[in-house]
């Protein structure tokens, strides 16, 4: 579990974050939501301890992140695993070597039982005879997929997603969406996916943070959501004529 | 003020690198590959440019000997004049710049666009000390390739002149042997260590702090290749002075 207590972030005279508390839950996929320029990234960075807030807390159980010194973050982040926007895998490593890349830096195994880990966390994100390519050459989804499997290799208590299906076609956008569900639920472990997409929301959303402004203005499940007559989720959810249509066909309903 | 916060920037850079270190056996990999890319890569062009400058030299030398006093053996003094004390620990460290220091900060100024670095940072790793440190200690290897050049542009020299008509090989020799100062090796590859060094971090420092997409990365390995040279002909104003003007 993730608790985020009343966290301040500015940049120059601008405040990016404005005082945003909420938990995030273990065994679950937390989403955060929100437009473009609301705040999600830096929420992301500073859960990360890429950026300090200048106030506020975030704990990660029981222990608050701004406590810990440096060895303690670096402890905290072997078991952190991150599918970043872009995979950012590391282009001079084969996909072998980039799923292997935190058990070399970080467990004493030997290489046998490395690779044995890497095949097993390949196979689980549907992913084989890829081994020996470079993320060049594999598409952007099966680069997704083997930064997934590069995150969830040491095996991790809490995984983050920035923008995990950008740049992808709707169904390989479901696939990635499922597969961080699945993961989540079978490694108990504590997941943030920073998004702005609806599909996602309604896919995976166990629990959804709406951001706006720097301000958290609305948190529920991904049922509550099309259930709220809070004004600002439903300028969210509603802002694609799709959800316009599911909402005309709802009212209907009623 | 932006020169002043890009210095202490780079200084707090050097701080971090000899930080907290990424495992022994993970650094010894990368210090080969780097030793691969940036020492062993670099001998072709440095052979080849060092050769054909020291035959230039020579030739140059012979043209403008004009005077019947003047003995042939000053083509070989000058030749290895030139070659050791400034053509192959300045002019090749510049060459370098424009190969090292470029190839340096594209690919960590790359690896900077497309979040490579704040994976690494993620995952609780150091990645100044794991994308910096090995480039340093891989530099540490420079001198051998400034020795191989002042060979090769000696050795072109010789090969110009004799081959060339200019002069005789015992000529030359005797020119290369004459009033020679050993003290003036020991000021080049002086000079070569604190430009490896220069080599390493300040292309390094172009590529990590850069900002932006692809086009900044082009505009970060030019200012690299400016920057590189202007510290390397500075530092070598101030050793030069330091060193040989008492």
């Amino acid at each position: 579990m993730i608790k985020v207590e009343d966290i301040h972030k500015s940049f120059g005279d601008e405040e990016i974050l404005k005082g945003i508390s909420t938990t995030f839950d273990k065994g679950k996929t937390n989403l955060i939501i929100g437009q473009s320029g609301s705040g999600k990234t830096v929420m992301l960075k500073c859960l990360l301890g890429l950026f300090k807030p200048e106030k506020g807390r975030i704990y990660y159980e029981e222990s608050a992140i701004q406590d810990m010194d440096d060895d303690q973050q670096r402890a905290l982040r072997e078991d952190i695993g991150m599918l970043f926007q872009g995979g950012a895998l590391f282009d001079s490593m084969n996909i072998e070597e980039n799923v292997m890349f935190p058990l070399r830096m970080f467990s004493k195994q030997k290489k046998s039982e490395m690779l044995e880990r890497v095949n097993e966390v390949l196979s689980r994100v549907n992913l084989e005879n890829v081994n020996k390519k470079f993320p060049a050459e594999i598409s952007g989804g099966m680069q997704k997929r083997v930064s997934i499997a590069r995150a969830i290799v040491n095996r991790p208590k809490y995984l983050f997603c920035d923008e995990p299906n950008s740049g992808l076609d709707p169904k390989t956008a479901t696939l990635i969406d499922n597969l961080i569900q699945e993961i989540t639920h079978e490694y108990d472990i504590t997941t943030v996916v920073v998004t702005h997409d609806m599909n996602s929301v309604m896919e995976i959303g166990e629990k959804v943070v709406l951001l706006k402004k720097g301000k958290l203005v609305w948190q529920g499940t991904n049922q509550e959501i099309f259930k709220t007559d809070n004004e600002d989720v439903t300028n969210f959810v509603y802002s694609s004529d799709l959800f316009k249509k599911i909402r005309e066909v709802q009212i209907k309903e009623q | 003020m932006k020169y002043l916060h890009d210095i202490g920037s780079y200084f707090v850079m050097i701080k971090k690198v000899f930080g907290s270190f990424t495992k022994r056996s993970v650094l010894r990999e990368l210090i080969f590959k780097e030793i691969d890319d940036l020492i062993i890569d670099s001998l072709g062009i440095v052979a080849f440019i060092s050769f054909f400058v020291g035959g230039v030299v020579a030739i140059q030398t012979a043209l403008n000997m004009t005077n019947p006093l003047i003995p042939e053996s000053l083509i070989g003094f000058a030749t290895r004049q030139s070659v050791i004390l400034e053509f192959s620990p300045t002019f090749i460290s510049i060459i370098m710049a424009g190969k090292v220091g470029s190839f340096i900060t594209s690919s960590i100024g790359s690896m900077r666009v497309t979040e490579q670095i704040d994976a690494l940072e993620v995952m609780g790793i150091n990645s100044l000390n794991y994308l910096v440190f090995p480039k340093i200690v891989a530099l540490l290897f420079y001198p051998f390739v400034i020795a191989i050049s002042m060979f090769l542009g000696i050795f072109g020299g010789w090969l110009a002149g004799v081959y060339g008509g200019f002069t005789s090989s015992t000529a030359f020799i005797e020119g290369l042997q004459d009033s020679f100062i050993p003290y003036h090796l020991f000021y080049a590859f002086l000079k070569t260590f604190v430009f490896a060094f220069i080599l390493a971090t300040v292309p390094s420092w172009q590529g990590y702090y850069m900002k932006g997409g692809a086009l900044e990365v082009g505009k970060a390995s030019t200012n690299s290749f400016v920057w590189t040279s202007v510290l390397i002909i500075l530092a070598n104003y101030v050793i030069t002075q330091l060193l040989l003007s008492s």
